[in-house]
């Protein structure tokens, strides 16, 4: 890891100090997103992921003709230093840009971005109203945002499950209360009956009077927005005072650790994730290479970056240039073959043509389950 | 069925108040004998958890009895969390005896977030999963949906903590010697009190109960993290302040009644008021009745 650091920060040096040398010929990525601190985790991978889209495209000779060149700007997923990373993104001229890896820093960045007419493209940042609110024509994303994991559940639990009657818990976040909100909305549309919405307190010593009131609701499933440690802990407490509600939750809840804190309890939780594409040739050879260049698994984000990186080089060889306007148009108008899936964007910037699907736990692992939602 | 509902939500109450009641107690300890607010308290609590957990994970795999786990490694961490708080105050409070009041305060929030990110780095930042020491309790059987065996087990260590802290400091020398110093430190001191080893005992059985609490919650929920003891030690505060802050009763009462409180607020309302009660109850009563519910009005020392 250290080593990796040490091999990562020489490479920023080198590309500082040989960039402007290349200046005339060379065609620039800028990668941003935190490439250190505490959550660099979720922004090396997609570093990674540029560079190795961009060897192989230079090894077939570049794209229109010029090499391609990766310029990283690290913001540790802060957004104060996010506005840093992008001004510098912009004064290095770079064509378009990959990420910002968090919301937090995207929302920051993309005011700049806009300013300089630049297209960026975010691997990881699901935030709603990054595309939502129509503000930033100039962003798009190769993530489901999370408004979309509502359809696919409340779609699930409306036609699969025949769910009538609805209990919503969320820990009362942007993300968790989203999900129950959006998953609300959509079931009380297809006719599903809320019989309680509630908030729980993340930390609290004990969620017994929650419990008893679910128990008292009788709801056909659970809905719970939120992340993994406070759904480990209300199933555990559920399934203790003899509550086997079904239980459904966001992405958030699709994790390993989830599994191991909840044992048994967990057995036959669904969650919405993306669809598993690792059949895909794109996906094994987007695998294959990271294997090969770093000798591990690759992290958080990783197809997500190769997709956008596929996505932006194809956009740029088919228009010819880096110019902003048809780029966009290119994106939205030609689908790529990526790991996870055939892409394009549609009007807002989302990915279009990606899938989720349910999953579900069974003996101790999710399962994908034969139902699942296309993004259009 | 109503009734039924408001029995459930009684017993959680007493459950999730009990533990506050148990955390409460060090805070009043600490407080009626030098005053002091003990914020690393809280930390003391997870220390404990995270004790237990260590101490269970290493006996798990030497194939102990699951019940034997579980009181060894409560024992352990009641040990391990009261030579904490001993060191504690050795270390962060000692040196300040004679300071103005605002500098022990500040060290003890600099425990506080010391031993937060000393877990944080030396453990883990993740939650980590408590292993499930209880054995099943078939006498529970047909009083399930009103609690279960670790609500059941709160109930019980709880009360006999409660108990025997109260019978301790009521009829033993070293309970009189309590007493005496929290009455009056200088007058204890001249009647031969050593009050450095009193004020010694407070954190040391302060911390202990704390540790028995982390271990019990730990067990309850199933897992544990270095943050768990700053929302858990802030309540126990305001229990200790809704009772009286200082009087070993009024911690009791106080973190009941709070638990309660939260636990119909939660079944009646909505669990979104959870914790604005609990801190709207605790700005009220500093407003309205500073002392708490027992705790007696002092006349200021001028």
């Amino acid at each position: 890891m250290k080593k990796g650091m040490t091999w990562l920060a020489a490479m920023a040096f080198c590309v500082t100090l040989t960039a402007p040398a290349l200046a005339a010929e060379s065609l620039k990525i800028g990668v941003q997103g935190a490439h250190s601190g505490d959550l660099a985790s979720y922004g090396v991978p997609s570093l990674n992921a540029a560079k190795l889209v961009v060897d192989e495209a230079n090894a077939k000779g570049g794209v229109l003709g010029q090499k391609v060149e990766v310029i990283a700007q690290d913001d540790q997923c802060k957004p104060e230093m996010a506005t840093n990373a992008a001004t510098k993104l912009i004064s290095d001229k770079v064509a378009v840009v990959i990420g910002p890896i968090c919301s937090g820093p995207t929302k920051a960045a993309l005011p700049l971005f806009q300013e300089a007419n630049l297209i960026s493209v975010s691997p990881t940042a699901t935030t709603p109203g990054l595309t939502e609110d129509g503000k930033n024509p100039l962003f798009f994303r190769t993530v489901a945002n999370d408004n979309a994991q509502a359809r696919l559940t409340s779609d699930f639990m409306l036609n699969k499950l025949k769910a009538k009657k609805i209990a919503y818990l969320h820990d009362n976040g942007d993300y968790g209360k989203g999900f129950a909100d959006n998953n609300r909305v959509l079931m009380e549309k297809g006719g599903a009956e809320t019989v309680l919405f509630e908030a729980v307190t993340p930390d609290a010593v004990d969620f017994s009077a929650v419990v008893r009131k679910l128990r008292r609701a009788k709801p056909d499933i659970v809905v719970f927005g939120g992340y993994q440690p406070v759904a480990s802990k209300l199933i555990q407490q559920m399934r203790r005072d003899r509550l086997t509600t079904p239980f459904i939750g966001p992405d958030g809840v699709k994790d390993e650790t989830f599994l191991k804190m909840t044992g048994k309890d967990s057995e036959g939780v669904y969650a919405s994730y993306p669809k598993d594409t690792s059949t895909l040739p794109e996906y094994k050879k987007a695998r294959e290479a990271h294997v090969k260049a770093y000798g591990s698994e690759p992290g958080f984000g990783y197809y997500n970056a190769y997709a956008a990186a596929q996505c932006l080089l194809a956009a740029i060889e088919k228009t010819g240039g880096t110019d902003t306007a048809k780029l966009k148009e290119a994106l939205r108008a030609n689908p790529v073959e990526t790991p996870l899936g055939k892409l394009s964007f549609n009007e807002k910037g989302d990915a279009a043509g990606m899938a989720l699907s349910i999953y579900q736990v069974k003996n101790g692992k999710f399962v994908e389950l034969d139902h699942s939602i296309t993004l259009q | 069925m109503d009734i039924q509902f408001f029995i459930e939500l009684f017993f959680g109450g007493l459950t999730r108040g009990s533990i506050y009641a148990l955390i409460a107690l060090g805070y009043t300890l600490v407080y009626g004998i030098i005053e002091l607010i003990n914020f690393a308290h809280g930390e003391i609590y997870m220390l404990g958890a995270f004790t237990a957990l260590l101490v269970a994970g290493v006996l798990g795999v030497y194939g102990f009895p699951v019940g034997g786990i579980l009181i060894v490694a409560a024992l352990a961490a009641v040990i391990w969390c009261a030579a904490y708080g001993y060191t504690l105050e050795k270390v962060a409070y000692k040196p300040l005896r004679g300071a103005p009041r605002l500098s022990p305060l500040i060290s003890a929030i600099g425990m506080s977030i010391f031993l937060q990110n000393y877990v944080l780095l030396a453990q883990t930042s993740d939650f980590v999963p408590f292993p499930r020491l209880l054995p099943e309790m078939e006498f529970l059987e047909y009083v399930n949906y009103v609690m279960g065996p670790s609500d059941f087990l709160i109930l019980l260590v709880s009360t006999l903590a409660m108990v025997s802290l109260s019978l301790f400091i009521r009829y033993t020398r070293m309970g009189k010697a309590m007493r005496a110093t929290a009455q009056n430190r200088k007058m204890a001191l001249l009647l031969g009190i050593n009050a450095d080893r009193i004020i010694s005992l407070t954190f040391i059985i302060g911390s202990g109960l704390a540790a028995l609490g982390g271990v019990l919650i730990a067990s309850h929920m199933g897992q544990v993290n270095f943050g768990i003891g700053f929302l858990a030690g802030l309540k126990a505060f305001t229990a200790a302040v809704l009772g009286g802050i200082g009087s070993i009763p009024g911690a009791m009462v106080g973190g009941l009644v709070l638990g309660l409180a939260e636990s119909f607020t939660t079944g009646y309302f909505s669990g979104n008021y959870e914790d604005i009660l609990a801190f709207g109850i605790l700005i009220l009563i500093l407003i309205f009745r500073p002392d708490g519910i027992l705790g007696k009005a002092k006349v200021q020392k001028v």
